[in-house]
C-alpha cells in the first residue's frame, strides 16, 4: 500500500496518478476487511476505486492535461519538513495502545453499550447501521447536507448554464 | 454508433444487475454490510456506466437534471422530515421510537426512512457531479 | 501478527500520511495535490479503523453466541467521512477545472505568474 502511494507521489503522468489512486483505494479496502470494518471496505471500494477514478479521468478529459509540465527534483525543504513531522508523529505513537488490544481506552466508553443494547432497542443486527442511522442520526444528517452542498457547489462552479446566465433572467439560475 | 459494440451489449446486461444489487444493498443494510451511502454510490455507478458508453447527452435524457436535482434535495428533506415527524408524534428530533406503536418497529421504520433519504441524496449527488464533469467536455467540443 | 511490533499500524499510517503531505506541499499540479490530499485522508481512515480493531474480533454484525466484536464506532465515523471525502474531492476538482479555464494551466507557479502579470 505504501508502495502504491510512493509510486503515486513520484509518477508525473496524471493518468497514471489517477490509476494509482484507484489501486491505492482497493488496497485500502482490503485492509479494512482485514480489520473487520466490512461496511467501510464496501464504501471505500465503491467510492474510492470507482467514483474517484472516474471523476479524475473526467477531469483529465476536460482539461486535456496528461503530464505535469515541470520535471522536479526532490524538493528538500518540504522533504525535511515531512521527515520532521513524521518523526514527531512516530514519537507520539509510542504512547498509543497496541494494535488489537482489547483493553485500549477506545473500547471502554460507548461502544459496549451500542453492542449490548442496539439489537434490543432498534431490532437491527448490523450495529454499524443502527449507530449510523439511529444513535448518531444528527451526524448522518449533517453528512448528507454536506453532500448536498458539495453537489450544489459543483453545479454552481461548472453548471451548464454558466455562459447563458449573464443574459438570461435571474430566475433560472437554480439549475 | 457501432463502436464498442461488445462493451455496449455487456453494459446493457450489467446495468440492471448493478441497479438490483444497489437496491439489495439498500434494503439488506440492516442485516449485512451496506446502507444508504453504499447503495447510492452503486446506483449512481450504473448511470455513470451508461453515460460513459452511450454519451452524456443520452444519459441526460434518461435521468433529466431537473429530476436529479429534485431527488438531490428531496433526500435531505426525507431525512429531516423523519426527524420532524418524530417531533410531531411527541418524541424528540430524530427519535424514531415514537413513529410506530412499538419502539423497536419505530426504530426500524425510522432507520429505513433515513437510509432511503441518504440513498436519494448520495446517488443524485454522484450522478450530478459526474454529468457536470463529463458535460464540460461536450460543451467544449461544441464551441 | 506476532512478528510485527504492536505499534506497526500507527507507523504505516504515519508513513502514508507523510507521503500525502509531501505530495500536497511539494508538487505543483493541482490535480496531483488533490490526490495527495486523498492519500492523507485515507491515512486518517486507516488510523481510525485500526484503532477500532480488537484481536480475534469479528465484524460488528450481531449473531448468536458471544463472539468478540470489533468496535463499531470508528466504522460509522469513517463511513460517512469517505462519502464526504469524495464530495469534497469532486468540489476540488471542479475548482481545478475552473482555474484551468481561467488561467489555461493547472501548475501552481504558472498561475502565480499569470496573476502577478495580468496581460
Amino acid at each position: 500500500m505504501a508502495v502504491t502511494a510512493l509510486a503515486l507521489a513520484r509518477v508525473r503522468n496524471l493518468f497514471a496518478v489517477v490509476m494509482m489512486s484507484g489501486i491505492f483505494s482497493l488496497t485500502a479496502a482490503a485492509l479494512y476487511v482485514v480489520q473487520d470494518a466490512v461496511d467501510v471496505a464496501f464504501t471505500e471500494a465503491a467510492v474510492g476505486a470507482g467514483i474517484a477514478t472516474v471523476l479524475g479521468l473526467a477531469t483529465l478529459a476536460v482539461t486535456r492535461s496528461e503530464a505535469e509540465k515541470k520535471v522536479r527534483a526532490v524538493a528538500f525543504g518540504p522533504l525535511l519538513l515531512v521527515i520532521v513531522t513524521g518523526a514527531a508523529l512516530i514519537y507520539g505513537t509510542l504512547d498509543m495502545p497496541d494494535y488489537g488490544d482489547p483493553a485500549a481506552p477506545i473500547h471502554g466508553h460507548v461502544a459496549p453499550r451500542y453492542l449490548a443494547d442496539s439489537e434490543k432497542e432498534t431490532g437491527v443486527p448490523n450495529v454499524v447501521t443502527s449507530v449510523l442511522a439511529s444513535y448518531r442520526g444528527y451526524d448522518t444528517l449533517g453528512e448528507t447536507t454536506v453532500i448536498l452542498t458539495a453537489a450544489c457547489g459543483v453545479l454552481m462552479l461548472l453548471g451548464r448554464n454558466r455562459r447563458q446566465k449573464r443574459n438570461a433572467p435571474t430566475r433560472d439560475s437554480a439549475a | 454508433m457501432n463502436r464498442f459494440a461488445i462493451l455496449r451489449v455487456v453494459a446493457k446486461l450489467l446495468i440492471p444487475a448493478i441497479m438490483l444489487f444497489a437496491l439489495y444493498v439498500q434494503f439488506h443494510g440492516d442485516f449485512g454490510p451496506g446502507g444508504g451511502f453504499q447503495a447510492g454510490v452503486i446506483f449512481a455507478s450504473a448511470f455513470i456506466l451508461y453515460a460513459l458508453l452511450f454519451g452524456v447527452v443520452t444519459a441526460r435524457k434518461v435521468a433529466p437534471p431537473r429530476l436529479i436535482n429534485t431527488t438531490l434535495a428531496l433526500g435531505v428533506l426525507v431525512y429531516a422530515g423523519t426527524g420532524f415527524a418524530a417531533l410531531l408524534r411527541g418524541g424528540q428530533y430524530l427519535d424514531y421510537s415514537v413513529l410506530a406503536h412499538d419502539a423497536v418497529h419505530g426504530q426500524h421504520l425510522g432507520i429505513s426512512l433515513i437510509e432511503f433519504g441518504v440513498f436519494m441524496t448520495v446517488s443524485s449527488a454522484m450522478i450530478t457531479i459526474f454529468f457536470v464533469f463529463a458535460g464540460q467536455d461536450v460543451d467544449e467540443g461544441q464551441d | 501478527m506476532m512478528l510485527l511490533p504492536g505499534l506497526f499500524n500507527y507507523w504505516l499510517v504515519v508513513v502514508l500520511m507523510m507521503i500525502g503531505f509531501y505530495v500536497v506541499i511539494a508538487q505543483g499540479n493541482l490535480v496531483k495535490k488533490l490526490f495527495g490530499l486523498n492519500i492523507f485522508q485515507v491515512a486518517v481512515f486507516v488510523f481510525y479503523i485500526s484503532m477500532g480493531k480488537i484481536e480475534d474480533g469479528t465484524a460488528p454484525i450481531l449473531v448468536d453466541g458471544e463472539p468478540v466484536y470489533t468496535n463499531p464506532l470508528p466504522s460509522v465515523l469513517i463511513l460517512t467521512a469517505i462519502v464526504v471525502g469524495i464530495a469534497t474531492l469532486a468540489l476540488g476538482l471542479a475548482l481545478a477545472v475552473r482555474i484551468r479555464n481561467a488561467f489555461g494551466t493547472m501548475e501552481e507557479d504558472e498561475i502565480d505568474a499569470a496573476e502577478a502579470d495580468p496581460s
